[in-house]
């Protein structure tokens, strides 16, 4: 049974500092504070400020998660600080609790970070709707519930920036657009009203910024304060790439579009004929290290490999319910 | 207690380019004495990219796999983080989606299967923790790993979202503080070695696609576990571990350092501490060598 009472503990605060303007390297000061449970992560931003060091900046504004301004990182993961109770950090972390900004490489001033690349991003997917708008239209344009519920998720986006330097390819590849940026795009890609469909994924799957960097390590979606699921975007997104045309044939496309052809043959994969079909002449970069699994007896040349049972099944299945098409 | 039996979906590499996972799999269910049926029908997951091409056909071969433990009426249980992250996420769907299942069924039922959403899908690590139980476990440990730091490398596909994974097993997971493999390596006797990158990417999934990243990842991963004075790794990933294991010169080679560090799936590590040879468990299909037995 839970109980509404109001329980205090005893928490341990390691706090970034850095001011860019005075400061050659950041440190972090240690804050030690009663937190009362039904606190949230904002109030204890506000308590540095008010009773410990005046000095201390952060960025807050609504405090009902509409804003965006507060994410931070608690203990690496991105948090809106308005929206975070202070309860689960605990139950999560225990009571030794690291803030940070939520990228360190790009600091300001203690949690205030220079959002810049985001907001670059951001403007690069062309996040707003295009449509020839008639200036004197006879008749709304009608929109079904169930288009608009196509978009909701992604309308839900605040732009807090926690998926984005949550990311692992943002933190190593820069011109990576990242998945806010994806969410966003999808936002107006599957807006029925919009006409820039296949010109705005045009851009959206050049190498190393697009969407085939994705490595699908689900933080995003993990991540994301207002279950906007940013990786379901970029997969729904790699989808339009196929079904508006737009796909060109390189690694990517081919490595998708293969685990049809494998499963069709096979059932289970044929692996050495899956990255061979991906790579085709690319596949001589792999050789090294394919000899050397050939050694330890990793690799099944594919007279070798164990076809599932009842395959003709698998093959009737992909015949009749396969959606796309390259 | 009654004898654990489960359908096993082995997914593709136990059968191709990690033979020591399956070899293990089966070493280990034999020593506990649980029970796996294979699912020899099933088909490859997508393993994720599938699903970037054809997300309904990728939702109707999933279907079919899990429509084959449930005509055994068993749990499926899966030894790939990603074979388990696709297979929850259908069954997910299609159990929250009367309209989805019906249109999966329509395709299943020309070829006379039907998909019920009576199985559950769990990962074998999680089996042996929910169902056999860590403390039974450790009772059967012969060969404890205490002379070992080990650091465990959990894999995005087991631990994220974390509300779809904690719908499959029953130990709650955080997926910024996870526990169960650290636990499994305590009930095996070894030390864990806790290290900011236990719980990130590999870069598996992007390795043909973004390679630079995908070798930058695996870098930071290795490079973690050898600061935080690791003897070895352990996944319970067969992606991660191919990553980790033969990846280690373009990895080493993309963060400026060399790396290598002998990587065991979790099925071996359980094997060595039950006391199985180094022979039962494949470990001699390593690149990077096993050389501390």
């Amino acid at each position: 049974m839970s109980t509404n009472t109001i329980t205090t503990q005893k928490v341990n605060f390691k706090v970034f500092r850095f001011n860019a303007d005075e400061d050659y390297l950041p440190y972090y000061e240690d804050y030690n504070m009663e937190v009362t449970s039904e606190e949230v992560v904002l109030d204890i931003l506000d308590k540095i400020k008010w009773e410990k060091d005046g000095s201390f900046s952060y960025r807050r504004s609504c405090r009902h998660g509409i804003c965006g301004a507060c994410a931070i990182k608690v203990n690496g993961r991105s948090t809106l600080a308005c929206k975070e109770s202070m309860s689960t950090m605990i139950d999560f972390y225990g009571t030794d609790l690291v803030i940070e900004p939520l990228s360190i490489k790009r600091a300001v001033k203690d949690m205030i970070i220079d959002k810049g690349d985001f907001w670059e991003k951001h403007d690069a997917v062309h996040p707003y709707l295009v449509s020839d708008v008639e200036e004197h239209p006879e008749h709304e344009h009608l929109v079904t519930p169930e288009e608009a519920e196509e978009l909701n998720e992604a309308d839900l986006c605040i732009q807090c920036g926690a998926c984005h330097y949550a990311c692992p390819v943002v933190e190593i590849n820069e011109d990576f657009f990242g998945p806010a940026a994806f969410a966003k795009a999808y936002r107006f890609e599957a807006d029925v009203r919009d006409d820039a469909h296949a010109s705005r994924l045009q851009e959206l799957h050049q190498e190393k910024q697009g969407l085939w960097d994705c490595v699908k390590c689900m933080e995003c979606a993990e991540v994301c304060p207002k279950d906007v699921n940013p990786i379901d975007k970029i997969t729904k997104l790699h989808n339009m790439l196929f079904t508006e045309g737009v796909a060109t044939s390189n690694v990517a496309t081919r490595h998708a579009v293969g685990f049809k052809h494998s499963i069709a043959k096979n059932g289970v994969l044929d692996e050495g004929g899956l990255v061979l079909y991906s790579e085709m002449a690319g596949i001589v970069k792999h050789i090294p290290v394919a000899l050397k699994m050939f050694k330890k007896g990793k690799i099944v040349p594919p007279w070798s490999i164990t076809k599932s049972d009842n395959l003709d099944e698998i093959q009737k299945l992909i015949k009749s319910s396969s959606t796309a098409k390259f | 207690m009654e004898k654990l039996k489960y359908a096993l979906f082995t997914g593709c590499t136990a059968k191709q380019s990690t033979p020591e996972q399956m070899m293990s799999t089966m070493a280990v269910a034999d020593k506990l004495g649980i029970e796996l049926v294979e699912l020899t029908e099933a088909s490859c997951c997508g393993a994720s990219h599938l699903q970037d091409y054809d997300d309904f056909l990728s939702l109707v071969l999933n279907a079919r796999n899990i429509a084959y433990a449930e005509k055994h009426g068993l749990t499926m249980v899966t030894i790939c983080n990603t074979c388990q992250l696709n297979t929850a996420m259908t069954k997910h769907r299609l159990d929250n989606n009367a309209d989805l299942k019906a249109k999966v069924n329509e395709k299943l039922n020309e070829v006379g299967l039907e998909y019920k959403g009576t199985s559950q899908v769990t990962h074998f690590l999680y089996a042996i923790i929910d169902d056999f139980g860590l403390d039974k476990l450790k009772e059967m440990v012969v060969t404890p790993l205490s002379q070992f730091n080990i650091a465990p490398f959990y894999g995005c596909h087991n631990i994220r979202p974390s509300e779809l994974q904690n719908e499959t097993h029953k130990t709650k997971e955080n997926p910024y503080n996870p526990n169960s493999l650290d636990d499994l390596i305590i009930a095996c006797g070894g030390m864990t070695v806790d290290y900011k990158e236990k719980t990130k990417c590999c870069g598996f999934h992007a390795e043909l696609q973004a390679p630079k990243t995908a070798a930058v990842l695996t870098g930071n991963a290795i490079a973690g576990a050898t600061d935080g004075n690791a003897d070895m790794m352990v996944t319970p990933c067969p992606l991660c571990h191919l990553k980790l294991d033969t990846q280690t010169k373009h990895a080493g080679d993309s963060i400026g350092r060399e790396v290598s560090l002998p990587v065991l799936h979790m099925q071996q590590m359980v094997g060595l501490a039950l006391g199985c040879s180094a022979d039962e468990l494949g470990l001699k299909h390593h690149l990077v060598d096993i050389d501390f037995l």
